[in-house]
């Protein structure tokens, strides 16, 4: 395989090609629609723009698929970098790469994104091809984000990822999609501002000569920013991956945008772009500010709320009647673990926020395209107006109960290995607080089991459920993906574990001695700073 | 599969068909797969295509309703409709109860192997690497030494009877390849449970028999009760769960390793009785009440006969529920230097013991009675080993698999025969309640002497087995009273030799009970007049061969199973073959707890003479209470029963403790989540205040609102694809 990809130059073209390809869909896509008349047009048009974005996104997985084996975890930079020129004159540079990390959330992203076209294939029913369009776009946003070496191209391409999905929630979105989609849009959109302001004096303070300077890879090397200052970046930096993450208390735009969103909004949102978050603390927040972020006031303030996030969401996630809005609080509760494990800061806990990152986009995924599949027969998101429905659609009740349970993090599965990494690596520098979210284990399993008995269990006591049809192939076929993947991650992780270690033991390295060096520089100004919380 | 097989080149097992241990929990599984896969392809009707347009037209999907329809109703169904068996029940009844006793055979081999080699040291095969992260290095391993040997002869012996009982048991019911397929995967995780060479490869099967347990219990999931069973047993399990993760969490953070063997050889290193390994064996205990039912986790258990019989039987009785015994049998050389742990172990297993003894008084159902028998003897096995006998505790394992699993499918079959009864004549009475029972001898000779068999043995009656295993926890318990580290430690300042005294005595009242309370069960069951009904008397029978075959299997083994370990004072065999077989596993572990020195023999035969009098003395004096007492002849059916009274009503209610648990636990975090954290900080505190309350912010709502609604999105979805095009191609077209 490897001498393969080497013989077509594999490395050198495939970031920008899997940059390239969905646009080139979405032109297709869009100049298709707009010949057929957007509205009018016919169905067949619209199966065409169907199996457009399916082929489009089968082959982006399949031009990412090589990274696989053609990524080497041993060797040490970037993998498959590319460096341009862009804009010379305000010092941004073109520059793609990944590390072991980047690599497992590319292909996570790959392997979704062809499974919610199949996903939308017949809920989707207005401005098809523009809503395919869309979903094009996202995608090369997303995987710019997770590519990008430049700062200002990562914010270019942060920016890019939001604006499809805040169409996709306010076109194609349930009832309330216009509240959900704006303040999905402003939620995230005053932080990112926040945000592009840190880069800019990033950039700046980095630069010479009056060209700044927004490399990663040179702001990471050469920490030279003051200590205040560090906090102030960080805070910006923190304020925007935390609501995307997103972290207690900012996360009240989730709830609405999940429930709303059609169901690939939802499978992408908590699939993939609740990642960025994390993955913007772990690439960017922790490397480039060890200081601020390992000042003991803020990593245990960041600590606590992960695990006030962990608990909190568990039992909001228990009273929720709304399927959606439960797996959308569940979301909160996981990603809490992640945040607890990217702060504690050791190969376990990293490893294994890293790994509750993909099993997440995994199991929630496939949670909220069998709540989309169940909801296309029913148009009903309540837990009540199920029950018993098993006995209707056992093809169904199996996949939700299998699901159900690697979400809870049942051994065997793929949720087990990433609780278990994060709470065993959290546990060295936090016991008390790795205990307390160990006992998210016992809430997960209260507010999932309830809702699964309550949908596909007792009684089949509406009459209008005794009808429902069962799943059928196209369901069928996307889901079996799902499963080998949950069974798969959660019986042999070797292969990522090994291909992200590196990356991750570099992270922790970097941030570690980071920290060490800005505290010998000043460690009484920050401390100034944050002065009023005790140590 | 691949084997590497460094460090086990030289072992003496090594080359041998011990090699093949990997198929032990190899063959249940592939069991799991092909009669899953049967169910659910059975089951299924795959949908339209378009699942929108098939909604609206519900009369295409009328015929697959109906073959659906009777899918959730068994043994213990309301409806009286005729039940064709499954279609493929032929396949299924061969597939599930062959791969057992293929790995019955295989691991009878493996046990032949050991016997003829002397082996000291565990026989671990490691197959692949399944979480290496830096300094955390977990195998998929299996460790094969004595102790996990005679686990796994227990659950594939027992479980193999129980697998062949089910083909008669729960043939009729459409679920039928469900069933087997939830049973053979229980059986693989139970495997993987005794096999695993490493605490998380055990849990993987601790929390894999959960998962089959929930979905046993909950098999006839349509009744909302059995549902409701099967969620409580997860959750309270999962309780115990978090016991039992923290206490890895301990023992990887202080000890950097997981595995048994590692553990081992570091623990000497732990400080004897020091809080970090008390902590460690408290955490780890957390997680053997949840599993093994005992106080104050024992509440699922009860709950749990919600599932078929023969689960009951298997799962909730003979091996799942005593994974916690094994847990602390395995984690000796941890328990034994945490006397104050230990003393907790012993000291909760005895209260529960006797707690659970005197609920199973007043029960009627006849699987509740059993249920809390259950909980009740597992109290026994945690005195055994909290006591540090760690193979009185694990003998009383044996035995108690033996005549209780025994017990369980002798009241299936009695089940089975009054609901056949039932069933002919359309009556909806209880089927489980003994008040609707009675006078059974007549009609079902062979389980009434079965179930005698497992009376005496679980009462305590020599020779029969109990007597043996439960007499050594007993004297077990008095000697350590008298001379152990345990009695010299103390807890929360009372001195763990008054401790152990009460234990002992908790234990002789709890035995007391036990043969009331079985002895109760026999009579309202069998003897006395009969109550099911004039009209069903003549369907009373026996059930088929199938069920009874393995009955009398498992009254051989509850008659026999004390010369497994024979006491010094009771010289009709060879002594003591469990402690020396177990010897190797745990030998260090009780001689450090007895204070025995290496060489030093055993001694006290005098007094231990004296303590199997009383015992034998106590259960006589129970059964003959009972005879005594009750009055079969005044019962009347369930229908027309009065509420019990008084302390009665008490015991009849379990002493409230649901209830109790519901309005202290449950009840408020329910309304905490709901009021204060949903209704009150989510949506009231930060959505409604901080999120929506800026005015500023809704007319910015509104502005962009309008923006969007112009409906030319096919216009902005084009400035943004060439937006971003202009910025690749600012680069690539350069």
């Amino acid at each position: 395989m490897e001498a393969i990809l080497q013989s077509i130059g594999y490395d050198a073209w495939v970031l920008p090609a899997l940059l390239i390809i969905p646009l080139i869909g979405a032109v297709v896509l869009l100049g298709l629609g707009q010949a057929g008349g957007n509205d009018a047009a016919s169905s067949s048009s619209n199966g065409n723009a169907r199996v457009i974005a399916f082929a489009v996104l089968l082959l982006e997985f399949i031009v990412s698929a090589g990274l696989w084996w053609s990524f080497r975890p041993a060797a040490s930079g970037w993998h498959a970098a590319v460096d341009y020129q862009w804009i010379p004159m305000w010092g941004i540079r073109f520059t793609l790469g990944i590390d072991g990390i980047s690599l497992m959330m590319i292909l996570l992203t790959t392997f979704i994104m062809p499974l919610t076209v199949l996903g939308s294939w017949t809920s989707i029913k207005k401005k098809v091809h523009t809503y395919f369009a869309l979903m094009m776009v996202l995608t090369s946003g997303m995987l710019g984000v997770f590519m990008a070496r430049d700062l200002f191209l990562f914010y270019v391409m942060w920016e890019v990822m939001l604006v499809p999905m805040y169409f996709i929630i306010g076109i194609w979105g349930g009832e309330r999609r216009l509240y959900a989609s704006i303040k999905f849009f402003i939620y995230t959109m005053l932080p990112s501002l926040l945000m592009l302001v840190a880069i800019l004096y990033l950039g700046v303070h980095a630069g010479s000569r009056g060209v700044p300077n927004f490399s990663y890879d040179y702001l990471v090397a050469h920490p030279t920013l003051a200590p205040t200052a560090a906090l102030w970046l960080f805070g910006a930096f923190f304020a925007a991956f935390a609501v995307k993450v997103p972290m207690f208390p900012f996360h009240t735009w989730l709830p609405d945008a999940h429930v709303e969103a059609p169901t690939a909004g939802s499978v992408i949102l908590a699939g993939i772009m609740l990642k960025m978050g994390t993955f913007g603390f772990l690439r960017f927040a922790l490397p480039l500010f060890p200081g601020a972020s390992m000042n003991p006031t803020v990593r245990a303030t960041i600590v606590t709320l992960a695990v006030i996030g962990i608990i909190y969401g568990a039992l909001v996630a228990m009273v929720q009647p709304d399927f959606k809005k439960l797996v959308a609080y569940s979301s909160v509760s996981h990603l809490g673990f992640v945040m607890l494990g990217i702060f504690a800061l050791n190969l376990q806990s990293v490893q294994g926020a890293l790994m509750i990152m993909i099993n997440h986009g995994i199991s929630t995924g496939a949670l909220f395209l069998l709540i989309g599949m169940i909801y296309e027969r029913k148009h009903s998101r309540l837990i009540e107006s199920y029950g018993g429905i098993a006995r209707v659609v056992p093809v169904f009740a199996a996949l939700l109960t299998l699901v159900s349970l690697s979400s809870i993090g049942l051994p065997g599965t793929n949720g087990f290995i990433g609780e278990f990494l994060v709470l065993i690596g959290a546990f060295k520098p936090y016991p008390v607080f790795a205990t307390i979210a160990a006992t998210g284990v016992i809430f997960a399993a209260a507010y999932l089991l309830w809702a699964i008995q309550r949908i596909l269990f007792n009684s089949l006591d509406k009459k209008e459920n005794e009808h429902i049809p069962d799943l059928n192939w196209r369901e069928i076929g996307l889901m079996v993906p799902f499963v080998i993947v949950i069974i798969w991650l959660g019986v042999y992780p070797a292969p990522v574990l090994r291909r992200m270690e590196p990356a991750a033991q570099k992270l922790v390295t970097t941030v570690e001695q980071g920290a060490k060096m800005a505290g010998s520089r000043s460690a009484p100004a920050v401390t100034a700073l944050v002065a009023g919380v005790p140590r | 599969m691949m084997l590497l097989q460094l460090a086990a080149q030289t072992h003496p097992l090594a080359g041998s068909v011990a090699e093949w241990v990997w198929l032990l929990p190899v063959l249940p599984f592939i069991g799991f797969l092909v009669n899953g896969g049967i169910s659910l392809i059975s089951a299924a009707h795959v949908g339209p295509s378009d699942p929108d347009m098939g909604h609206a037209d519900d009369h295409t999907h009328g015929e697959a309703q109906d073959i659906s329809a009777g899918e959730d109703h068994g043994a213990h169904g309301d409806d009286h409709h005729a039940v064709k068996p499954h279609r493929y029940a032929g396949i299924v009844s061969i597939v599930g109860p062959l791969v057992l006793a293929a790995s019955f055979v295989l691991a009878f081999a493996i046990f032949s192997q050991m016997r003829a080699v002397t082996m000291n040291v565990p026989f671990i095969q490691t197959y692949f690497s399944w979480m290496p992260v830096g300094s955390l290095q977990i195998n998929a391993a299996i460790q094969l030494d004595q102790l996990s040997m005679l686990m796994v002869l227990v659950i594939t012996g027992v479980g193999t009877l129980i697998h062949v009982f089910s083909v008669g048991y729960m043939r009729e019911d459409p679920g039928y390849p469900r069933y087997f397929a939830y049973l053979n995967l229980f059986v693989f995780f139970m495997l993987v449970l005794v096999l695993g060479a490493n605490y998380p490869v055990l849990f993987v099967g601790w929390e894999g028999v959960g998962l089959c347990s929930y979905l046993l219990i909950g098999f006839w999931f349509s009744e909302k009760a059995n549902a409701d069973a099967g969620k409580k047993a997860f959750i309270v399990n999962r309780i115990g769960d978090f016991g039992f993760l923290v206490a890895m969490f301990l023992l990887f953070s202080h000890l950097g390793v997981l595995d048994f063997a590692g553990v081992k050889a570091a623990a000497p290193g732990l400080v004897f009785g020091g809080s970090l390994v008390t902590a460690i064996c408290l955490f780890m205990f957390l997680g053997c009440a949840g599993k093994s039912a005992q106080i104050p986790l024992y509440i699922w258990l009860p709950d749990a006969m919600a599932g078929p019989t023969p689960v009951s039987a298997l799962i909730h009785a003979a091996t799942m529920v005593t994974a916690g015994v094994y847990l602390v049998a395995r984690s000796s050389f941890l328990f034994s230097i945490a006397p104050v742990a230990s003393l907790v172990v012993a000291l909760i297993g005895g209260i529960t013991a006797l707690f659970a003894a005197t609920i199973g008084l007043k029960q009627w159902d006849i699987k509740k009675v059993l249920a809390y028998s259950t909980v009740s003897q597992l109290g026994y096995m945690f005195v055994g080993v909290g006591v540090g006998a760690y193979t009185a505790g694990v003998f009383h394992l044996v035995t108690h698999a033996f005549f209780k699993a025994l017990l369980f499918l002798g009241s299936g079959s009695v089940i089975y025969a009054i609901h056949a009864a039932y069933h002919h004549t359309g009556n909806h009475e209880d089927a489980q309640d003994m008040r609707n029972m009675g006078g059974l001898r007549k009609y079902m000779p062979v389980t009434w002497a079965l179930m005698w068999a497992a009376t005496l043995a679980i009462a305590g009656i020599p020779p029969f087995s109990g007597f043996f295993s439960k007499d050594s926890i007993l004297g077990a318990t008095f000697e350590r009273a008298g001379h152990s580290t345990l009695a010299d430690s103390s807890l929360f300042g009372i001195p763990g030799s008054t401790l152990l005294y009460l234990v002992y005595v908790f234990g002789v009242a709890a035995a007391f009970l036990t043969a009331v309370y079985m002895t109760r069960m026999m009579i309202y069951t069998f003897h006395g007049p009969n109550r099911t009904g004039e009209k069903e008397q003549p369907h009373l029978r026996e059930a088929p061969w199938v069920m009874t075959g393995p009955l009398v299997v498992l009254g051989i083994l509850s008659v026999v199973g004390g010369w497994l370990n024979l006491p010094e004072v009771v010289r009709i065999g060879r002594i003591g073959i469990l402690d020396g077989w177990l010897d190797p596993v745990v030998g260090d572990a009780t001689k450090r707890v007895a204070e025995v020195a290496a060489g030093e023999a055993h001694q006290a035969a005098s007094g231990e003479l004296m303590l199997i009098v009383i015992a034998v003395a106590v259960a006589i004096a129970g059964m003959a209470v009972a005879f005594v007492r009750l009055k079969p002849q005044t019962l009347v059916p369930a229908s027309q029963s009065p509420e019990e009274e008084g302390f009665e009503r008490v015991l009849a209610h379990k002493y409230y403790v649901d209830e109790a648990y519901d309005a202290v636990v449950i009840n408020p975090t329910y309304q905490i989540s709901k009021r204060v954290l949903w209704r009150g900080i989510d949506a009231g505190l930060i959505d409604g205040l901080l999120v929506n309350g800026s005015s500023a912010l809704m007319r910015g709502f509104g502005w962009v609102g309008s923006r969007i609604q112009s409906g030319a999105v096919g216009t902005y979805a084009w400035v943004l694809v060439v937006g971003v095009l202009a910025v690749l191609g600012a680069v690539t077209l350069r």
